[in-house]
């Protein structure tokens, strides 16, 4: 099967690197899917938003990417994102606790709807439902 | 006689004491370099790969956005100095003073005006006493730096940027009055497609600029690091008229096929470099923010190498100085009491 080289890179590092199958990721216009050969594109990501990736080898994982675009040429796929977490790196309950605290609302509105769409992301990246 | 030996104890004391602060000072430095250098490797694909894609967007000809495209007759230009906050690390602080004196002049010999802004407590204080007006200035993270520190510096020029030198920056507009400008900068203004970028507070009123460029340390390796000046906005597109050279852009890679294959943008290439911008600027004095703060802890660690070197050679010679006392005195003590002897054998 065709593979492209996938990035994962955030501002302080690079998180993932490798051969993948299959991309998937949530844009300010709506879902997209990417395979090998896809025509070249930059495209910016939703606020807060997961990342999926099927890797030729291992199981496909997700991460929770916010603030970020991705570049596609036919070989590669870049996405890049001023915070990005893997989906083992997040922490549950801590993310569960924050969506609490946002959907009980601040003060600011925009701020806290923006804090429980984060935490919306970071939950959905680790295989969690937000809404329970 | 008894007096010299007493001071030149007591100095050998003190050189001592500061020697064991300057060789700790040191070794501070060396760790936080590796931690720095680290960092500046592991930030460098986010930059390098930003600037990447948006050379190629623009050599696409996607877009004529302010970001892409330099501004025709440009008049004001802002100029971001990097320093660090504190002393004691060498010719770090005044070579790169030196250099931002240098790109001023030629801005201004160009017909550019220059406005400052600047990040360290020894840039803000040089320039402070020279009563030269900064349009920013922040300080507190030289020697570790974050991302949010690279976002309030960054913001505040692309908001002067985004202006432009005729105009100054204007407020947020009433209905985004509640927009958060918090710096945080990873969130923010959710699914807000037209504005994605809201000016921070600290910009409003400030004049517009056409360039931006800045002022750093490049740390290349622990031997070498060098004062680099480089335009970050527009984006410096270096074959905009020759359109053959594919190796510019550093990485070279299927460069002349990107520039043929038709690229999409979702959404429209002008919204898109809206909120790309914002972001590629962030990048950009974050990644110079780190370079900085490791070329700043091995200049510091150089500067207090060297102290610690000359200290404990001036404690060899005071010491050698303080021994010579000591023999002196003793001779003299024992000539005294021979002296003194022979006085009552007699």
């Amino acid at each position: 099967m065709a593979t492209m080289e996938v990035a994962i890179v955030g501002v302080e590092k690079r998180l993932w690197s490798g051969e993948a199958s299959f991309v998937s990721a949530r844009t300010v216009d709506g879902d997209i899917g990417l395979l090998p050969g896809h025509q070249p594109m930059i495209a910016a990501l939703d606020e807060a938003g997961v990342v999926r990736i099927d890797p030729s080898e291992g199981e496909s994982f997700h991460a929770a990417v916010f603030g970020g675009f991705l570049s596609v040429t036919a070989e590669s796929v870049t996405i890049l994102a001023e915070l990005a977490e893997m989906a083992e790196e997040i922490d549950v309950a801590s993310a569960r606790d924050e969506l609490q605290r946002a959907e009980g609302g601040g003060d600011d509105f925009d701020d806290a709807a923006a804090a429980a769409a984060r935490a919306r992301a970071r939950l959905r990246a680790a295989g969690e439902s937000p809404d329970r | 006689m008894a007096a010299s030996l007493r001071v030149l104890r007591r100095r050998i004391r003190s050189t001592k004491n500061i020697a064991q602060i300057t060789k700790a000072m040191e070794m501070v430095a060396a760790s936080r370099i590796v931690k720095a250098q680290n960092r500046v490797h592991a930030a460098r694909p986010y930059s390098d790969e930003f600037t990447h894609v948006l050379k190629t967007a623009a050599k696409a000809g996607a877009s004529d956005h302010p970001l892409l495209v330099a501004r025709e007759e440009p008049g004001r230009t802002g100029v971001l100095v990097v320093t660090s906050d504190r002393g004691l690390c060498g010719g770090y602080n005044a070579n790169v003073l030196r250099e931002a004196e240098r790109l001023m002049r030629e801005l201004n010999s160009a017909g550019k005006e220059p406005q400052l802004f600047v990040i360290g407590g020894k840039g803000t204080a040089y320039f402070r006493f020279r009563k030269r007006d900064m349009a920013g200035q922040w300080t507190g993270f030289s020697e570790v730096p974050d991302y949010p520190n690279a976002t309030r510096a960054a913001d505040t020029m692309t908001a002067c940027f985004l202006a432009g030198s005729a105009e100054t920056v204007q407020g947020e507009s009433e209905d985004e009055q509640q927009g958060s400008s918090d710096g945080s900068g990873e969130g923010g203004e959710g699914a807000s497609r037209s504005s994605s970028f809201v000016p921070p507070k600290e910009a409003e009123g400030l004049d517009g600029v056409d360039e931006l460029h800045v002022v750093y340390t490049a740390f290349n390796s622990l031997s070498s690091q060098r004062v680099t000046s480089s335009q970050i906005a527009p984006l410096e597109l270096e074959e905009d008229d020759e359109s053959s050279d594919g190796e510019s852009d550093g990485s070279g890679s299927g460069d002349s096929q990107e520039r043929q294959a038709e690229y999409e943008f979702e959404p429209e290439p002008e919204v898109l470099f809206d909120r790309l911008m914002p972001k590629y600027l962030r990048a950009r004095v974050f990644a110079a923010l780190l370079d900085a703060a490791a070329s700043e802890s091995a200049a510091r660690q150089r500067a207090m190498k060297a102290a610690t070197d000359n200290a404990n050679d001036l404690v060899d010679n005071l010491t050698r100085e303080a021994n010579q006392a000591r023999q002196a005195q003793i001779t003299q003590e024992i000539s005294e009491i021979v002296g003194g002897a022979n006085a009552l054998a007699e």
